[in-house]
């Protein structure tokens, strides 16, 4: 087939452009049209960048995590939980306090190896599933979620409904005779410590690759 | 475009338009004919800046396959419910705080103390869920009568769009008046962003401003409720009503065409 339009040089000079320079290949009028665009790229990125880091900034952000007194040593026993109140989120008054479940390490439940982090075991009250405050059935030595029927035994492992792992727990330590309360922690079904995760997502399996954790908050290193 | 002849609405005898008597003085003589001239000097005065009258007529004029039906209003009912709700949202704003300590107390305000308070925040609280059922009930006739095939389909697309963004105006309106139903439920529709693999923990982390729901969770929910979603809703909702406009509204599936009885198949073999 022939061509339709005769093959045009690519240099303006050739196509006798008025003005053309010798060597020129970029039209005055493409050029325009070009840094045009360039500068208005440029005006929009200036703004359209800014909000988007400023939208989006906290999801990099470190959280302050302050270890939390909740009571002496003597307050709690080895065979059910005692309810304390700590601070989740300090700028939102009562709104921001969460109830954690505390109790001393129990070896004839509690498997996983001691460290300096659970001379005590505290709970966290967000179920699994999608995070609604559980509460613990003494009788039945049960926590059970009234949101959508999730139900663990006394360690915190799955034992009924929709919950994808077991209950989050934070890390604990004992200074001059007094429990403090850590950051939280998530666990599998092994109940091994992972960096904390949302409630609904699983840790089992690929499940700690498929939801990572926020790069700023990290659970405490070597445990 | 061929010119309409717009049909006169019934008006009153006294009202109506006289044919002029002679001997009468050229202009509006009677109140009712000032208000006329002065009303079409007016709106002449913009159409001759802007041209604004055809698209109008455009817009209103359109001939409707037979068949047209009260379904057909369904569509028509969404926008108001989206008006609606957008005129009370705005008024509500005039009370409501924001803040993680001033939210719930903003809202018994409106309910208890504010003249018809109760009346417009029930309003945008009942109208909602109006507006999402009518949504759902536009899809389906859309869906029944067929009209979202060729050449509807980015009409269909933009439906979808604008039921999302129905949907988050119904989640981000759910946590503002920050009581016990609307935070727990707030947390939970969170973390259901959240079980989505990969980017749902970002996506959670940005819809609570954090790890945690905080002071900033609420207004980040008030902004996307009351300035990012209505717009976008507002923008579609015209390229909505632009393409329905340019393409027309299907008829009933019930309703045939005509076909010359010379051109039926069967005569046309025979």
């Amino acid at each position: 087939m022939a061509e339709r339009k005769p093959s045009k040089s690519k240099y303006t000079t050739d196509r006798q452009i008025p003005g053309a320079f010798e060597g020129e290949t970029v039209t005055r009028r493409r050029f325009m049209t070009g840094s045009s665009q360039v500068v208005g790229a440029v005006a929009a990125g200036a703004f359209v960048l800014p909000a988007v880091g400023f939208a989006l900034g906290p999801v990099f952000e470190e959280k302050d995590q302050p270890w939390q007194p909740v009571g002496r040593l003597n307050e709690f026993g080895k065979d059910t939980y005692v309810p304390r109140t700590i601070t989740i989120e300090p700028s939102i008054a009562d709104a921001g306090l969460s109830t954690v479940y505390v109790r001393q390490y129990n070896p004839s439940v509690d498997k996983e190896p001691r460290d300096e982090y659970n001379a005590y075991v505290a709970i966290s009250t967000a179920c699994m599933h999608l995070g609604c405050p559980i509460h613990f059935v003494t009788a039945a030595q049960r926590f059970i979620c009234p949101c959508h029927g999730g139900v663990y035994d006394f360690v915190g492992k799955v034992v009924g409904g929709p919950p994808v792992r077991p209950l989050d727990r934070f890390y604990t330590r004992v200074a001059a005779g007094t429990v403090f309360i850590g950051p939280r922690f998530s666990v599998n079904s092994e109940l091994q410590r992972f960096s904390p995760r949302d409630p609904g997502e699983p840790l089992d399996g690929v499940g700690q690759y498929l939801y990572p954790s926020r790069p700023t908050m990290r659970k405490l290193p070597g445990t | 475009m061929a010119k309409i002849k717009v049909p006169a609405p019934p008006v009153p005898g006294a009202l109506a338009p006289t044919p002029k008597r002679p001997g009468k003085e050229y202009g509006p003589q009677t109140p009712v004919e000032h208000g006329h001239e002065g009303a079409s000097t007016a709106i002449g005065w913009i159409d001759e800046r802007t041209s604004l009258s055809g698209g109008a007529r455009w817009m209103m004029f359109r001939k409707v396959p037979k068949g047209t039906n009260w379904f057909y209003t369904l569509g028509s009912a969404t926008m108001f419910a989206f008006l609606s709700q957008a005129v009370t949202g705005v008024v509500l704003a005039m009370y409501y705080v924001p803040s993680a300590n001033g939210a719930y107390n903003s809202i018994r305000h409106i309910n208890n103390d504010v003249f018809l308070g109760e009346f417009v925040h029930g309003m945008h609280r009942w109208g909602s869920s109006v507006m999402v059922i009518l949504v759902f009930l536009h899809m389906g006739r859309t869906f029944f009568f067929g009209a979202y095939k060729y050449p509807r389909e980015l009409n269909w697309v933009i439906g979808v769009a604008l039921l999302i963004l129905t949907m988050t105006m119904s989640f981000t309106g759910y946590l503002l008046p920050f009581d016990q139903r609307s935070y727990w439920a707030s947390v939970v529709g969170v973390n259901i962003n959240g079980t989505g693999p990969l980017v749902g923990p970002y996506l959670s982390d940005f819809l609570r401003a954090g790890p945690d729901f905080g002071a900033t969770t609420l207004s980040r929910f008030y902004a996307i409720h009351m300035l990012a979603v209505p717009g976008a809703i507002a923008a579609l909702i015209g390229f909505h009503l632009y393409l329905v406009a340019r393409l027309g509204t299907t008829a009933p599936p019930w309703i045939r065409a005509k076909t010359p009885d010379a051109l039926r198949e069967d005569k046309v073999r025979a």
